[in-house]
């Protein structure tokens, strides 16, 4: 395994400066590798996302990106140093055409992006077909399909979602996390909180288990995912697809 | 007759359609209510007579009641009003913004900036009306029973320019992608790696030139005086709203409908009723198709 890229020790993040939801999570990925973020509802998983993409405040502990201090820089920012994110819900511009969506993925690019739109083209082959319409015409799967490529336009190192399956059909949750094991194996990072915990760790590297606002347990997915303890409390419930 | 007000109706909703852009850009891209828009046209138009007063409007051109230099004013007009649109962002909103405060308190400081912004206006140019040019002027006749000034056809003509420019700038450039992609959800945006302060500030600098072109518009037909834009600021947000605030199509034909409509109602109710039409036209959408004529039920 490679070194980690993206090192995030003791954060300690909210909404509010004063009302912290993550109270010191740490967590890192290299690249290549999947990593999941699980836990029960509350756990604060995606306020740890969000921040480490500067999109809430970190108000203690320390990012880096390959070994540079990134704590609290502004999320444009991050996006142009090659942290790419993909939200929950409203992660695509609906009223905006599936190509007009990519060209605003690769807003912090300078100079041409004809070649990145062609590659994510040709790695989604169903959104070239629809290319100048809206995207409010796609599928849910499309719609994460789109999402995806439009992190990518900025050619990220590490592309961190937050529930990239959320609501979507049983059938195209495989999809996409095909799609992430694909993206992956090119050498990029990626990091994921999922509520889909085993069918999400079945093809991660490692897992990082989360409850209420720290760090419960974490370490090989396939070790999480043979831990009867932890699929009781965090795994039960919530059947593989 | 009909004719006649029909041409009316296009020239003043051409006018409105310009200020009704920034209106809409307000309410889409930076999510309030802007009601000091219209004082952004009268300064684009007292912007402009300072240059005129200057260098002069110029003699006039082909059958223009002015020259290059009212050109070169507007010009000038429709920057520096982009500046104090953006000035006055830096001075009140942005703070505002910052301070995380809620849109009405956003609402409340534009009435508050419309207020300082009219009253500078009279503080320095006097509350009396100006004109860039008294060169007299013949009506031609464009079509059977509809004349028009050679100076309102310039305007009309102008004004398809402008728009078909911006339309095209919105489209096409990236700036103008992250517009839109602003307005519909600042947070992705940002998670795009827009920087929304950027796109802010061009939004108010876009906002401003813009309202200063109508602004001159309104000045050249044909005088300029210090309520010239708050006398229409219903018209801009009644032409805004009826065109839903989704998008600039929506603004320009809301624009002419509105124009439209006060130049025929004259033939159902007397014509001193013409300057209640957009009240009415806003009761009216707001009654019965609340997102606007091209806007989306959210």
């Amino acid at each position: 395994m490679s070194e980690p890229i993206l090192i995030a020790r003791d954060i300690v993040a909210g909404y509010a400066p004063d009302l912290p939801i993550v109270h010191g999570v740490s967590a890192d990925i290299a690249p290549g590798e999947v990593v999941t973020i699980i836990g029960p509802n509350g756990a604060g998983k995606s306020t740890f996302v969000k921040a480490l993409v500067g999109l809430l405040p970190i108000s203690g502990g320390r990012v880096t990106l390959g070994g540079r201090d990134i704590t609290g820089r502004p999320a444009h920012a991050l996006v142009a140093d090659g942290i790419a994110f993909v939200p929950q819900t409203a992660n695509i511009f609906a009223s905006l055409t599936i190509h007009e969506n990519l060209v605003v993925g690769g807003h912090t690019v300078r100079g041409d992006l004809r070649s990145r739109l062609e590659r994510s083209y040709a790695m989604f082959p169903e959104l070239a077909a629809k290319r100048n319409q809206r995207a409010r015409v796609l599928s849910g799967g499309q719609r994460q399909m789109l999402a995806i490529g439009r992190a990518l336009m900025t050619n990220p190192s590490v592309v961190v979602l937050d529930e990239p399956t959320a609501g979507l059909a049983p059938k195209v949750v495989g999809e996409v996390f095909v799609e992430l094991r694909r993206l992956a194996t090119s050498g990029v990072a990626v990091l994921m909180v999922e509520q889909n915990a085993r069918a999400a760790l079945a093809i991660s590297d490692r897992g990082c288990v989360l409850a209420e606002g720290r760090n419960r347990a974490g370490g090989r997915a396939a070790d999480l995912l043979a831990d009867t303890v932890l699929a009781e409390a965090f795994l039960g419930g919530r059947k593989a697809h | 007759m009909l004719a006649q007000s029909l041409a009316d109706g296009i020239l003043t909703g051409a006018i409105i359609a310009l200020g009704a852009i920034g209106v809409s850009f307000g309410l889409q891209i930076l999510k309030f209510a802007n009601f000091a828009h219209s004082e952004l046209l009268t300064w684009g138009a007292y912007l402009a007579l300072v240059f005129v007063a200057f260098a002069g409007p110029g003699t006039p051109t082909a059958e223009l009641s002015f020259g290059w230099q009212m050109m070169a004013a507007m010009l000038l007009a429709a920057l520096l009003t982009g500046g104090l649109a953006w000035l006055v962002d830096l001075l009140i909103f942005r703070r505002l913004r910052r301070m995380g405060s809620h849109p009405m308190s956003l609402v409340f400081a534009a009435f508050g900036a419309a207020l300082v912004m009219r009253h500078v206006v009279v503080l320095i140019w006097g509350h009396g009306t100006h004109f860039y040019t008294r060169e007299l002027q013949i009506a031609i006749e464009v079509l059977p029973g509809v004349r028009m000034l050679p100076d309102q056809i310039f305007i009309l003509g102008l004004a398809i320019v402008i728009v078909v420019a911006l339309h095209l700038y919105l489209t096409y450039s990236r700036t103008g992608m992250a517009m839109r992609a602003m307005a519909e959800s600042p947070s992705l945006a940002r998670a795009c790696g827009i920087e929304v302060e950027n796109v802010i500030r061009w939004t108010w600098i876009l906002s401003g030139g813009l309202a200063a072109m109508a602004g001159v518009f309104l000045g050249l037909t044909p005088q300029l005086h210090p309520e010239m834009g708050f006398s229409l600021l219903l018209a801009l947000f009644a032409a805004s709203i009826l065109g839903g605030t989704g998008s600039l199509a929506g603004a320009v034909i809301g624009g002419l409908l509105v124009g439209l409509a006060e130049n025929l109602s004259v033939f159902l109710i007397g014509s001193g009723y013409k300057t209640a039409m957009p009240f009415l036209v806003l009761l009216l959408v707001l009654f019965f198709r609340p997102q606007g004529l091209f806007g989306e039920k959210s």
